[in-house]
């Protein structure tokens, strides 16, 4: 296997996307170790090898050999470390993307503050530039830059799913509106797996009379470019976004529940793509929190208890954990929080594009039992999330592990409350 | 030339100009990587995430404390030790009046000295002991982190010989392990001293700008 490593462009890489955000985090860990406290994954199976910082290990070796300030003094003196090689690469391999849902429990409980999850995130570019990477998530990638979808969503499976979706309840999803103030995209694990969520989000649109639309230019919001480390499908699915929104001149674009997508988009977007975005990006959460607080939607009250978990991308690592909060609170008279939750919440176990690497299945369904856990603590007679991606990651592990509580969309939950 | 002349001399001169122009090297050397533009649209203000993060991180948070409790006291006791000693032990101030600024501040009683030294020895030993069962520690550790852990304790243990000044030679023994640290030590895992505040920062203005501080 590591006769065919690019070792070289990885290295490459690996000096190309070490900035001075990532020189001081690098030269600033200090080994201490507590970062393994707060993952997930150490945390169910206490094997060290999970510690967060040593995923670090590839970057670290390439930024201290060859870019770091006095490494050529300290090679003089042999005490640089040996150069990175495809044996190193291929071990990382499981480290980087079968163990590390970049949920960024770790940066909490850093006494350095060190971002571990956006440097897996650049070592996984550096993994795709050797050749490496898991087969599951490079194909997933490679649909998204050829289907448009990591699903195999073509355009046309899109038109037919939204026709077949509106006809079968009866209910207004606008396709291809040549203007609209709102562009709204779909996840394609919603659209494929849980079809209730687009007519869900369909209702509340209609209900706020919202001027919106999707559009087959552009409409999947999950960037499996970002996941896998293809910096050019990633920039790809951007390009496809901000095409749609610029062509319709839409004001918003709504990112459906999908914790990366909202990185990707609201946080990176406009970073991979290399100019700022002319419209902006909210969560589904953030928009309907608008659209409630503006008194656009008139919600019933809940009287059944409820909890809800926080998707990492929008909470901890993308400052809307509020949002949902808002929502919840004016129609859930028995909203129960978690302990540890909003920012501090434990991750599902499959964020980072772990969900879709097949491999790493067995280790999230043990990374579940943690939020079994918690979610039995709250007593909460229902769980919901805003992120398909967590829905489908807990619903899979749910099921292997034979746990009965269901996993609802807050954004399904929300419609059926519409008064 | 008399062994302490040599080391509070030459040899001092020789590695305080190393470790001055080494720290600053490599932290300028950190900045002018640059990095890239941040172009989204901003919700909170990076310069105060920054500042948050700086301050936020001298606790573990998110309820994370009961979990990296060891660390926390054993670390917290090491630091502040080492720092009360470094800046307030009577043989220091006046070394730092006589020999770096020009002018000093009240040294410590000596048993408040006593308490700090004690509480920098205890948090070391204690560290490095982690560092050398605890599972996680013993997979991240390398030479690096041996070599500064036993160079500060050298320092502090030739520290408390001198601390008599019965004898020339064991305070040219403290000044050159003095040295010997100030040399290593930019080159070394030592440096967190000083880029703690970058990477604290940095993740602080990244988020900030989202408005969360991790």
């Amino acid at each position: 296997m590591t006769e065919t490593v690019n070792t070289q462009a990885a290295i490459e890489k690996f000096k190309a996307v070490i900035g001075a955000h990532v020189a001081s985090y690098l030269d600033a860990c200090i080994h201490c170790g507590q970062c393994a406290q707060a993952c997930h994954f150490h945390e169910v199976t206490k094997d060290p090898k999970y510690t967060p910082a040593l995923k670090m290990e590839p970057i670290r070796k390439v930024y201290k050999r060859h870019k770091a300030p006095l490494s050529g003094v300290k090679r003089m003196f042999g005490l640089v470390p040996a150069e990175l090689t495809a044996e190193d690469l291929t071990e990382w391999q499981e480290l980087l993307y079968d163990s590390c849902t970049m949920c960024g429990r770790c940066t909490e409980v850093c006494p350095m503050g060190i971002d571990i999850a956006s440097i897996v995130g650049l070592s996984r570019q550096a993994m795709v530039a050797a050749g490496l990477g898991p087969e599951d998530l490079m194909e997933a990638a490679e649909n998204a830059r050829t289907k448009g979808s990591p699903l195999g969503m073509t355009d046309e499976v899109l038109a037919d799913r939204i026709e077949w979706l509106a006809d079968d309840n009866e209910i207004e999803i606008p396709l291809d509106r040549e203007k609209a103030d709102v562009l709204v995209t779909v996840s394609s694990i919603e659209m494929m797996k849980y079809p209730d969520s687009i007519v869900a989000m369909a209702k509340l649109m209609n209900a706020a009379g919202v001027d919106w639309t999707i559009s087959s230019k552009g409409y999947e919001a999950t960037n499996f470019g970002v996941l896998s480390g293809k910096s050019d499908v990633a920039k790809i699915m951007i390009e496809r976004l901000t095409k749609a929104a610029e062509s319709i001149g839409a004001k918003t674009l709504v990112i459906p529940e999908c914790g990366h997508a909202y990185g990707a988009m609201r946080w990176s977007g406009a970073n991979i793509l290399g100019r700022p975005l002319p419209f902006e990006v909210v969560h589904i959460t953030e928009f309907m929190a608008r659209l409630v607080k503006g008194g656009k939607l008139k919600l019933k009250a809940m009287d059944q208890s409820i909890t809800y978990h926080d998707p990492c991308q929008v909470s901890r690592r993308g400052g809307a954990s509020q949002a949902a909060r808002d929502v919840l609170n004016v129609f859930a008279k028995d909203f129960r929080e978690m302990s540890p939750t909003g920012n501090h919440n434990w991750c599902c176990g499959g964020g980072g594009g772990v969900q879709a690497v097949a491999s790493a299945a067995e280790l999230r369904h043990q990374v579940f039992k943690i939020k079994i856990a918690q979610v039995e603590a709250t007593g909460a007679a229902n769980m919901v999330s805003a992120c398909a991606n967590c829905r489908l990651t807990m619903d899979e592990s749910r099921a292997a592990l034979g746990w009965q509580h269901e996993i609802k969309s807050l954004v399904e939950v929300v419609a059926d409350q519409l008064d | 030339m008399s062994f302490l002349e040599l080391t509070e001399g030459p040899l001092w001169y020789i590695a305080a100009t190393v470790f001055v122009v080494g720290v600053a090297w490599r932290l300028i050397g950190i900045l002018t990587i640059g990095r890239p533009k941040e172009m989204s649209r901003s919700r909170g203000f990076a310069p105060g995430g920054a500042i948050k993060a700086v301050i936020l991180h001298s606790v573990p948070h998110g309820g994370n404390l009961g979990r990296t409790i060891y660390h926390f006291v054993v670390g917290y006791a090491f630091h502040v030790g080492l720092f009360v000693v470094l800046f307030f032990a009577a043989p220091h101030v006046d070394f730092i009046r006589e020999r770096i600024l020009g002018f000093g501040w009240t040294p410590l009683p000596r048993w408040a000295f006593i308490i700090a030294a004690e509480a920098a020895f205890a948090g070391l030993i204690l560290l490095w002991v982690r560092r050398m069962t605890d599972p996680v520690m013993r997979k991240l550790s390398d030479w690096d982190d041996h070599v500064g852990t036993w160079l500060t304790f050298i320092v502090m243990l030739t520290g408390c010989l001198a601390l008599q000044e019965s004898h020339d030679g064991l305070r040219a023994f403290h000044m050159l392990s003095v040295e010997l640290l100030l040399v290593y030590f930019p080159f070394g895992r030592l440096m967190h001293a000083f880029t703690f505040i970058f990477s604290r920062s940095y993740t602080g203005a990244t988020y900030g700008r989202r408005g969360v501080t991790p």
